[in-house]
């Protein structure tokens, strides 16, 4: 199973506003911190290396267009909420997983 | 009479202007925002907490950015705005629209649509790992959550946001791993066109300049060949073959694509708008006319989800078409305002159009590359579906036409219903039928043209 450390630090680089408030959460269970102003995706990405599991069997997916347009960000909450990850702010105690085996089709071929 | 019923979609350029000129004209419009926040994706609004300077933010365009995000402001209290609302449909005369799982038809008198667009994108092999943006992606990261995609970020693709977005990463301290055109250098039949609006030619020549000072391996004329990387960690390099013919493999854990713009034209096309092949762009696009009215009644299109004329022309475009809608109405003062301004208007749009004409011959959309791409390759990458079976089906299963290839194949049909995928999906299955793209046809639009939640509570 890879784990959301694959990438140490995240995905997702910080090149300025670090000086906001921290907001806490959890992916798949690990705390992780954000900031506030964050979107899901961001905090997230900020702190691993991806948003969620193809439910094709393909692999790890970090979002596409951030615009709310491809629709590849949806992440599940861990008392089953869902929310597209680039258009939703972070907010203090999100439990966010990234993998649901009971939703996936792999592909045959 | 009762209060016309007026609606604009979308809080970008061409909304807010379009918004603006029926204020002035005394009326109160509904403006539907899918954002949080007006702005658009152009001029996206950064959260409230954060505080860097418009010259940061926008660079060149910070002074229009601030101007259009005062207008709005000043506009807000005299119009009907609905933040992150979703116009889903349109029957019956009237806009569906659903907000925090509450939905309502808004029936219009005038429904300026000014959807705005998206990233278009070529598939290329391993383009569904993760790592693998957009170059609106990439550029929404860096200027409304101060992020870099990732630690050494490669662009490819082609067209004027390649080397903007790639120039804001460099100045934002980012690291690039390459900046890979597809296009070669401008053939002289691009000038006139380009020359049309001299100083925005003048900036992408010095946007250019200024990666190649700063190092950044810059290819111009080369063809994407793959993004490899492994399931579980996404993307570690991009590969690209020179126009020479030799391979060049760039480390990267991060790869912004773009290829110009696609418009968001779905709503367009619920309404029953007519839609005409534009050979420039080779896309599909609502027939309007030279003030923004579409064939279906009361229905207006204005900025980059009508033409693709950039920011600066969706702003004139809102204007001129929400004029016209007064016009059309009968509503004094804003047809008189009409009479007064649609000239200079058209006038300043028809130059943007001979620019756009012009940047389409210096970008264009590399459609062999769509036709020729592997068959293995990952075509819908939100069900990964290879090329290979949309040419089958387009072949074997005799879908020749693009809603019924999307039908056998579902390239089209996942979740971004075929935003990105779509245009390529034409080629290739135009490509695979020896046929010329337009006759393929178009993914018709559907509702709903987004997710919408299974809970939903109707308001009258």
């Amino acid at each position: 199973m890879p784990s959301a450390t694959a990438i140490p630090g995240g995905r997702f680089v910080r090149l300025g506003e670090t000086a906001r408030r921290a907001v806490h959460l959890t992916v798949d269970g690990r705390p992780v911190t954000a900031l506030e102003g964050d979107t899901l995706l961001v905090a997230v990405l900020a702190n691993g290396g991806h948003l969620r599991h193809s439910e094709f069997g393909d692999g790890v997916r970090s979002g596409f267009c951030l615009m709310g347009a491809c629709q590849d960000c949806w992440v599940r909450g861990a008392g089953g909420e869902r929310w597209r990850a680039c258009s939703t702010p972070v907010a203090e105690g999100m439990a966010v997983l990234t993998q649901l085996p009971e939703a996936t089709w792999p592909r045959r071929d | 009479m009762a209060a016309p019923r007026l609606i604009v979609v979308g809080a970008g350029p061409a909304g807010v202007r379009a918004a603006e000129a029926l204020v002035q004209a005394g009326l109160r419009p509904i403006v539907i925002d899918e954002g949080r926040r007006d702005g658009g994706q152009i001029y996206r609004r950064q959260p409230d907490n954060f505080k860097r300077p418009y010259a940061q933010l926008y660079g060149s365009e910070a002074a229009k950015a601030q101007a259009l995000h005062h207008a709005f402001d000043t506009l807000k209290p005299r119009l009907d705005y609905r933040p992150e609302t979703l116009a889903w449909n349109i029957s019956g005369g009237a806009l569906h629209v659903i907000r925090d799982g509450r939905a309502q038809a808004l029936p219009y008198d005038a429904l300026l649509i000014c959807s705005g667009a998206t990233d278009r994108l070529l598939p290329l092999p391993g383009w569904h790992r993760a790592g693998c943006y957009s170059l609106g992606a990439a550029q929404i990261a860096l200027k409304a959550q101060a992020c870099a995609i990732g630690r050494r970020v490669a662009f490819v693709g082609t067209g004027p946001l390649l080397y903007l977005v790639a120039s804001q990463y460099l100045k934002a301290g980012a690291s690039l791993a390459a900046v890979i055109d597809t296009s070669p250098a401008a053939p002289a039949a691009a000038l006139p066109g380009l020359l049309a609006r001299p100083a925005l030619l003048l900036r992408g020549l010095g946007l250019i300049a200024r990666l190649r000072r700063a190092g950044v391996p810059l290819l111009r004329g080369a063809t994407p060949l793959r993004v490899e990387g492994d399931a579980d960690n996404g993307a570690d390099a991009l590969v690209v073959r020179e126009a020479g013919g030799r391979e060049r493999r760039f480390s990267c854990d991060a790869v912004a694509m773009g290829y110009h713009l696609r418009a968001e034209t779905q709503l367009a096309d619920l309404a029953r708008c007519d839609f005409r092949f534009d050979d420039a762009s080779r896309q599909w696009l609502p027939a309007i006319d030279a003030d923004g009215r579409a064939s279906a009644s009361g229905v207006y299109l204005a900025g980059d989800g009508a033409r693709i004329l950039g920011a600066d022309g969706a702003e004139a475009a809102g204007r001129l078409a929400a004029l016209a809608a007064l016009h059309d109405l009968g509503l004094q003062p804003g047809a008189g305002q009409y009479a007064a301004e649609h000239k200079a208007l058209r006038a300043r749009l028809a130059k943007m159009e001979r620019f756009r004409r012009g940047l389409a011959l210096a970008f264009p959309w590399p459609q062999a590359q769509a036709a020729t791409l592997p068959d293995e390759a990952v075509v819908c990458r939100c069900e990964t579906i290879t090329a290979g079976e949309l040419r089958r089906c387009a072949t074997e299963l005799g879908g020749s036409e693009l809603n019924r290839a999307k039908a056998f194949s579902r390239v089209g049909m996942g979740r971004c219903q075929g935003r990105y995928c779509g245009h390529a999906g034409a080629e290739i299955v135009a490509a695979a039928c020896n046929a010329p793209v337009q006759q393929v046809g178009r993914l018709r639009g559907q509702a709903p043209v987004k997710p919408l939640p299974l809970d939903v509570e109707v308001v009258q």
